[in-house]
C-alpha cells in the first residue's frame, strides 16, 4: 500500500507542474500582456510611462517570461500567492475565507447525493421497465439536460418568492443570528434555510449521472452467477439484493466520485452567483470581472489541487475497499 | 422495397447478412426503433431550421429598436406570443435570433475537441507507454483536472468574449474525454491482425493511424461527440449567464437568462421560454445520442 501511494502522489507532481504552466500561460494571453492587467489596477499609473516603467521594474516584469514563471511557483511554494488588487488582500487570506463556505455547502450535497442517488439505482434496477423506473429514468434525463441556473431561477421565482421570506434567495446567513444572541438551534434552523435552495439545484444536477450509473452497475450485478446462487440457496430477496448485490454494485460508483467532485466544484461558480454564496466560485467570478488576475490564477490551482486529491482519496477507497484490486 | 417484419435482433442480423444490407441501413433502422431518438432528432431538425431561416422567421429584426411603451408585455399580447422583454422587444424573435448562437456553439465547440481529441489520442494510443503517450495523457490530464467552468471562466476572460472565442474556448477544454476514448480504442486495435499486416506490407506509422486504425475507431467518437454537444451548449449558457457570452447585438439563450435575473418578478417568461429551449435541446441532444450509441452496438443496450 505505502508503495502504491507514494508512486501515486509522485504522479501528482508533473501534473500539478502542467497546471502551474497552464495557469500561468493564460495569463501571457492577455491583452497587451499581463502587466496592463497588474498595472491598470494601480489607478492611473497607465497615463505616464515613466511610471509604467517603474511599475514594470518594481513588478520584476521586465525580466524574461521563464524567470517570471519560476519566482511565481517559487513564490507559491513558499505559501506566497501574491495580492489581491480588488480586496487589497493577500490571495491566501481572500481564499481561506471562500473556500470553507464552498467545502460546506459542497460536503452536503455530495452526502445527499449519494445518499438518494444509490437507494434509487437500485430501486430502479430491481424494478427494471416498471413505472418507477421509468420515473426516475426520466427524471436523470431531465436533471443532466437541466441547465443549473435556470433550475435555481425556477426555485427563486416559484418557491423563494412565494414563501413570504421564509426561504432567502441569496446569502449564506440573516446578519445577528449568532450562537450569543439566540443559541444553537436557531442559528442551525438558518444557516439550513439559506442553504435549501442551492442544495436542491445541485443535488438534483448531481444525481442524474449517479442514479443512472448505480441502474446500470445494479443491473449488470444481479446477472452473475453469485447472484444466482445466493438466490437457489433460498435466501430472502431483500438479502440477496442489499447483502450479496448492492456490496459490488456500489464499488464503480465510487469510481466515478472524482469526476462528481470536479463538476461539483467547478459548478459553484454558477450556483455561488445565483445565490451570492461567497465560496471560491464567487471569488473566482469576481476575480475574473476585476481582473484580478493573482486570484484567478491561484483559484484555479486550488481547484485542480483539490480536485487531484479527491481522485487520489477515491483511489484509495477503491483499494481499500475492494480487496480484489492489487496495489503495486 | 418492402421491409420484412423482424422479430428479434439475432433474426434481423442473419437477414441483415443475407441480404449483404449495407451497415448504414442496419444503423438507420435500428435508430428509427428508438422513439425517444426519433423525438429528438425531429426536434433537432426543427430548433435547427428555425435557426438557419430566422431572418424569414423573426417577426422583428436582430436589431430591433426599444420600445419602452411595449416592455413586459406577458406571453399572450397581441403580436408577442411569448411576451416583450425589459426594452419592448418581442422575445419569441429573441429567442429565434438567440437560437442561432446557442445551436452553433455545441457543433463548432465539438468540432474542435473531436480534432484534437482524435489527434491526441491517436498519437497516444498508437505510441502507448512511450514518453510521446506520457507526455500527452500528462497534459488531458492537467486539463481535465482543473474544474472546466474556472477554466472557461478564465480564458473566456482574458480573451475579450466574441462568439468564435466562446466556442473556440469551450472546444479547447473538452477535448481530454474524447482523448481517452480514442486513446483506448487505438490501444486494443494497434495489436489486432489488420495492423500487423499493414505494417509488415510497409506502410508509415501515419498511414496506419489514419487509414487503418482511426476508421475503426469512429463509432465511439461519434457517440461520445454527440453525448457531449449537450455539454457544450450548456457550457455557453453558463457563461452567458454569468455575463461573459458574446457581447450585444449578439444574443443567446444564455444571454436572455442573464438578463432576465433582474426582472425575475415582472417577467418571469423571460427566465421561463429561454431556458426550456436550452433545455429541450440538450435533452434531444442526448436522446439522439443514445440511440446513436444503441445503434451503432447492440452489444451495448442495457
Amino acid at each position: 500500500m505505502a508503495r502504491y501511494l507514494t508512486k501515486r502522489i509522485l504522479n501528482m507532481i508533473p501534473l500539478l507542474f502542467i497546471v502551474t504552466l497552464l495557469s500561468f500561460g493564460i495569463m501571457q494571453l492577455a491583452p497587451g500582456g499581463p502587466e496592463y492587467v497588474i498595472l491598470s489596477a494601480e489607478a492611473d499609473a497607465m497615463s505616464d510611462p515613466q511610471q509604467v516603467e517603474a511599475l514594470r521594474e518594481k513588478w520584476g516584469l521586465n525580466d524574461p517570461v521563464h524567470i517570471q514563471y519560476f519566482r511565481w511557483v517559487g513564490n507559491m511554494l513558499q505559501g506566497d500567492f501574491g495580492k489581491s488588487y480588488y480586496y487589497r488582500l493577500p490571495v491566501k487570506e481572500v481564499l481561506a475565507s471562500a473556500l470553507p463556505n464552498t467545502i460546506r455547502l459542497n460536503f452536503f450535497a455530495l452526502v445527499l447525493i449519494y445518499a438518494i442517488s444509490i437507494p434509487l439505482g437500485v430501486i430502479s434496477a430491481v424494478r427494471q421497465y416498471s413505472k418507477t423506473d421509468m420515473i426516475v429514468t426520466a427524471t436523470a434525463f431531465a436533471g443532466q439536460a437541466a441547465p443549473s441556473f435556470w433550475v435555481a431561477s425556477l426555485l427563486i421565482w416559484g418557491v423563494a418568492m412565494n414563501s413570504g421570506g421564509l426561504i432567502p434567495t441569496n446569502g449564506i446567513s440573516t446578519p445577528g443570528i449568532t450562537f450569543e444572541t439566540y443559541g444553537w438551534l436557531s442559528v442551525l434552523a438558518d444557516r439550513a434555510k439559506y442553504m435549501f435552495l442551492p442544495l436542491i439545484v445541485i443535488v438534483f444536477g448531481g444525481l442524474t449521472g449517479l442514479t443512472r450509473y448505480m441502474r446500470s452497475s445494479m443491473l449488470e450485478v444481479l446477472r452473475e452467477d453469485y447472484v444466482r446462487t445466493a438466490r437457489a440457496k433460498g435466501l430472502a430477496e431483500k438479502v440477496v439484493i442489499y447483502k450479496h448485490a448492492l456490496r459490488n454494485a456500489v464499488l464503480p460508483i465510487l469510481a466515478v466520485s472524482g469526476g462528481l467532485l470536479s463538476s461539483l466544484v467547478g459548478g459553484s461558480v454558477i450556483i455561488e452567483n445565483v445565490f451570492s454564496w461567497p465560496g471560491i466560485g464567487r471569488v473566482a467570478w469576481q476575480a475574473v470581472n476585476n481582473r484580478d488576475y493573482n486570484v484567478s490564477m491561484a483559484v484555479m490551482l486550488l481547484s485542480a489541487v483539490l480536485t487531484m486529491i479527491g481522485y487520489l482519496l477515491v483511489d484509495i477507497a477503491y483499494v481499500w475497499v475492494d480487496p480484489r484490486i492489487k496495489y503495486d | 422495397m418492402a421491409a420484412p417484419h423482424l422479430n428479434t435482433e439475432a433474426e434481423e442480423q442473419l437477414q441483415g447478412l443475407a441480404r449483404e444490407e449495407s451497415q448504414f441501413r442496419q444503423f438507420v433502422r435500428r435508430f428509427a426503433r428508438n422513439k425517444l431518438a426519433v423525438v429528438g432528432l425531429v426536434i433537432l431538425i426543427i430548433f435547427y431550421a428555425v435557426a438557419i431561416f430566422a431572418p424569414f422567421i423573426a417577426s422583428e429584426p436582430l436589431d430591433a429598436r426599444v420600445n419602452l411603451a411595449e416592455r413586459f408585455q406577458p406571453p399572450g399580447s397581441p403580436g408577442h406570443p411569448l411576451g416583450t422583454d425589459n426594452l419592448g422587444r418581442d422575445l419569441l424573435s429573441r429567442m429565434i435570433w438567440g437560437s442561432r448562437i446557442s445551436l452553433s456553439v455545441g457543433f463548432v465547440a465539438m468540432g474542435v475537441a473531436v480534432l484534437l481529441g482524435t489527434l491526441v489520442g491517436s498519437i497516444a494510443g498508437y505510441y502507448g507507454g512511450t514518453w510521446i503517450d506520457i507526455i500527452l495523457m500528462r497534459i488531458a490530464e492537467a486539463i481535465d483536472v482543473i474544474p472546466v467552468f474556472f477554466l472557461l471562466v478564465t480564458v473566456v476572460s482574458v480573451l475579450e468574449p466574441s462568439v468564435y472565442n466562446i466556442m473556440i474556448v469551450i472546444g479547447l477544454t473538452s477535448w481530454p474525454g474524447l482523448a481517452y476514448i480514442v486513446r483506448g480504442q487505438f490501444l486494443s486495435l494497434r495489436q489486432r491482425d489488420f495492423t500487423e499486416a499493414s505494417r509488415a506490407m510497409g506502410a508509415t506509422d501515419a498511414r496506419l493511424i489514419f487509414r487503418h486504425i482511426l476508421p475503426n475507431a469512429v463509432a465511439p467518437i461519434i457517440v461520445s461527440a454527440t453525448l457531449r454537444i449537450g455539454g457544450a451548449i450548456l457550457s455557453e449558457a453558463g457563461l452567458s449567464f454569468l455575463g461573459l457570452g458574446a457581447p450585444p447585438p449578439a444574443v443567446s439563450w444564455g444571454q436572455i437568462l442573464s438578463v432576465s435575473r433582474t426582472f425575475l418578478k415582472q417577467a418571469p417568461w423571460l427566465m421561463f421560454w429561454p431556458g426550456l429551449a436550452i433545455f429541450i435541446t440538450v435533452l434531444a441532444f442526448n436522446f439522439v445520442g443514445d440511440g446513436i450509441r444503441d445503434a451503432l452496438d447492440p452489444k451495448l443496450k442495457r
